[in-house]
């Protein structure tokens, strides 16, 4: 590792101040306002506060709609990360063994990451409304009544596609940079030793892959628990029954729906826990395992 | 040259101490699209009417986020003097003594000239408190009523003219219009909650929560899971895998506007705020309207439909003289040239006597079919105890637990007294809590 000197102590604190403000004024005083209110027990308008320690977060806990919250998450979370990353690894490897078109088929593959979450969410919601989508009309014909109004099988299918129709974008050109930094002569040494393509992806492609793919999982993570309220918000709004409704919707719909800062604020709070956590865990684990 | 500076320049400081004379008030509202514009007009016709308060209308979103702003703002000391509030925030913005201004003592302490008897008890009730105050002052206002297609009841061999008055001929007329293949399904409907529950309960009298539907108090509780409201939604499960019924979704039940204007669902309902869209959108057929369905074997069934819409808050913290202002605004929106051009235009109720009376001179009613039904339902008996309106902490948060227990229901996960159940339980939780941050 590089080390500068400074000889002006006060020369490094500059050059550092742009960041440090907007990271003070932007996430650590609100983040620590967050951790304040989740101890406060408070009306609305804020004309009665009082301290009840971690009643908040006790209550969470008690809660069973929280508890459904988290585990929605989880499946959600693994869905999309699954889905997403297993297509865009299957639309990478095509890409590789294009010769031509690889580049116009990559710039059309990326369009859909260019597309807000919340527009995204609205063109799956018209693609499978019950009522005027042309999704549930044609399974109509096999024989499925989809209402995602209703079914919450049906309702998780409908967001998980949502949410990993525009990360599969992501996904792909990671995986296409990766795939190309495998060097072509391993491969076709592979080859000429007799191991049919599948053999070759196998044992060589995809474990030269991992670093690649352990990045995109915490990424596809972090991604379908804070990024896809504009999906969630457009499509199922967390229902029904609850069954979408994921960790960062519910903290949506507690405290601004609902109004209830405390409670809100200590499900923010874990939210932190959590991002904190993967984020220690790329840094730590996965980081350090990647070569440059 | 130099005259015609001077000269300039008193007319300008003539016009900056006019412009400083004048109070400015600021409104908050969330009434977009075309009823925004009248709106606007309506400010813009108080603000040339008169030449000492300036009323200044923002549109700041979706009820919820208009509240949520308010709020906010409030909690930074830059709150608006008035906000427009959604009916099921009206038992957070009571709670709140510190925050709001009542509207009997604003106009009180003004001196403004104000007769709360002249406005129609059904829509001022749900506004008052337990002394018969009113609290807010009532601006658009609506109710659910029944909406249905006549050309498809006369295919089915009905009388066109005739809605279903009672649930058991809603079935019956559903059944002869899936039989004739007039259109697939009996009925649909948007609200839920508040047609299918809120509505149902006080049109049969029955109580929606303890304490007079808590009005008497923070320590209420949520009483729907009665005998009434089982029967309804067990039979509205029941009508729904038979067909006869068909889901619109959780909240405004946005599914519900197309299956009535698709022809596919015959029956409809839906507010009375809805008529001008309706009317526009049954391009194809003719629409009739009729009161909401009662069950005929409840006794003092159907009493009166409740409302729901939006109040005006007045919100403390602002001087007097914005006061003074807030006052004289009221006494102009509530006056009855605006309110019935209001009710006229956008299908909300008017909330005085004298617009309805204007707008039966006017001759709205005789060429506007439908228009009426609306106000004849709410003012259909004295309002009572069950049927005055609601008041609830918390109350977004438990809609959407209506709709929850509703979707397990009609999805198998639940029978109608379980679902029921389980929406007085979680909301009575949330009440609670409400109870434990007011007190």
């Amino acid at each position: 590792m590089k080390r500068t000197i400074f000889s002006n102590q006060l020369l490094p604190w500059l050059l550092l101040a742009p960041q440090l403000i907007i990271t003070g004024i932007f996430f650590l005083w609100p983040a620590g306002q967050a951790v304040w209110q989740s101890f406060l027990r408070e009306d609305a308008f804020g004309l009665k506060t009082s301290f009840v320690g971690i009643l908040n977060y006790a209550a969470l806990f008690k809660d069973g709609d929280y508890v459904n919250a988290l585990w929605v998450t989880l499946v959600f979370s693994v869905s999309v990360a699954a889905l997403s990353m297993g297509l865009a690894l299957l639309l990478a490897l095509a890409v590789d063994r294009m010769l031509r078109t690889a580049n116009l088929y990559t710039t059309l593959l990326v369009w859909p990451y260019a597309v807000a979450p919340a527009i995204a969410g609205i063109l799956w919601w018209f693609i499978f409304n019950p009522t005027i989508g042309i999704m549930p009309y044609l399974l109509d014909f096999v024989g499925y009544d989809w209402n995602h109004a209703l079914q919450s099988g049906d309702a998780m299918v409908l967001v998980v596609i949502a949410a990993s129709w525009k990360q599969v974008s992501y996904n792909f050109l990671f995986f296409v940079a990766g795939l190309q930094s495998i060097p072509q002569s391993l491969r076709e040494a592979a080859a000429i030793d007799g191991a049919g393509p599948v053999k070759r992806f196998f044992t060589i492609t995809f474990p030269l892959l991992t670093p690649t793919t352990f990045f995109l999982l915490v990424v596809n993570v972090v991604y379908t628990m804070f990024d896809t309220f504009g999906v969630i918000d457009a499509t199922t709004e967390g229902g029904p029954a609850q069954s979408t409704n994921i960790l960062v919707y519910k903290v949506y719909k507690d405290g601004f729906l609902g109004l209830n800062l405390g409670s809100s604020a200590a499900q923010s709070v874990i939210l932190m826990g959590i991002v904190i956590a993967l984020t220690i865990v790329q840094f730590r684990f996965i980081e350090r395992r990647v070569e440059y | 040259m130099i005259r015609t500076l001077s000269v300039s320049a008193f007319a300008m400081a003539a016009s900056l101490t006019s412009a400083a004379a004048q109070t400015d008030i600021q409104w908050w509202h969330a009434m977009g699209g075309e009823l925004g514009v009248k709106l606007d007009s309506m400010v813009a016709a108080y603000n040339a009417s008169q030449s000492d308060f300036k009323v200044t209308a923002s549109y700041k979103g979706t009820y919820t986020e208009t509240m949520t702003a308010a709020i906010a703002a409030f909690r930074a000391g830059e709150q608006p003097a008035i906000v427009q509030v959604f009916e099921v925030g009206t038992g957070t913005m009571m709670a709140a003594k510190g925050a709001v201004y009542p509207v009997y003592q604003l106009m009180a302490d003004m001196g403004e000239p104000f007769d709360p008897a002249g406005f129609l008890p059904a829509v001022v009730g749900y506004y008052t408190d337990t002394q018969g105050n009113l609290l807010s002052m009532p601006f658009n206002s609506s109710t659910p009523i029944l909406y249905y297609n006549k050309d498809v009841f006369e295919k089915a061999g009905l009388d066109r003219e005739t809605p279903p008055a009672t649930w058991a001929q809603v079935e019956e007329f559903s059944a002869r219009i899936m039989e004739s293949g007039a259109a697939k399904c009996g009925f649909t409907t948007g609200w839920i909650s508040w047609a299918q529950l809120e509505n149902l309960s006080a049109w049969h009298n029955q109580p929606i929560g303890t304490l007079e539907n808590g009005f008497g108090g923070l320590a209420t509780e949520l009483a729907v899971n009665g005998p009434v409201q089982h029967k309804h939604w067990e039979n509205l499960k029941t009508w729904q895998d038979s067909g006869v019924f068909q889901y619109g979704g959780p909240g405004g039940g946005d599914d519900a506007p197309p299956k009535f204007y698709a022809q596919e669902c015959a029956i409809y309902m839906n507010s009375s705020a809805s008529r001008a869209g309706v009317v526009a959108n049954a391009k194809d057929f003719e629409v009739g309207y009729g009161m909401l369905p009662y069950y005929d074997d409840v006794e003092g069934a159907p009493q009166n439909s409740i409302i729901g819409g939006a109040t005006l808050w007045v919100l403390q913290g602002r001087d007097d003289e914005q006061y003074k202002g807030v006052a004289d605004f009221f006494t102009y929106l509530s006056s009855p040239e605006v309110q019935a051009d209001w009710h006229q235009f956008s299908g909300y109720l008017p909330i005085t006597q004298a617009a309805y009376d204007l707008s039966t001179e006017q001759g709205f009613y005789t060429t506007n079919p439908g228009a009426e039904v609306s106000i004849k339902q709410i003012t259909l008996n004295a309002p009572t105890a069950n049927s005055k309106g609601l008041r609830f902490g918390s109350y977004v948060q438990i809609r959407g637990i209506i709709d929850e227990e509703f979707q397990a229901l009609l999805s198998g996960g639940k029978d109608a007294k379980t679902a029921l159940d389980a929406v007085v339980l979680r909301g009575n939780v949330l009440i609670r809590e409400f109870e434990a941050a007011n007190q």
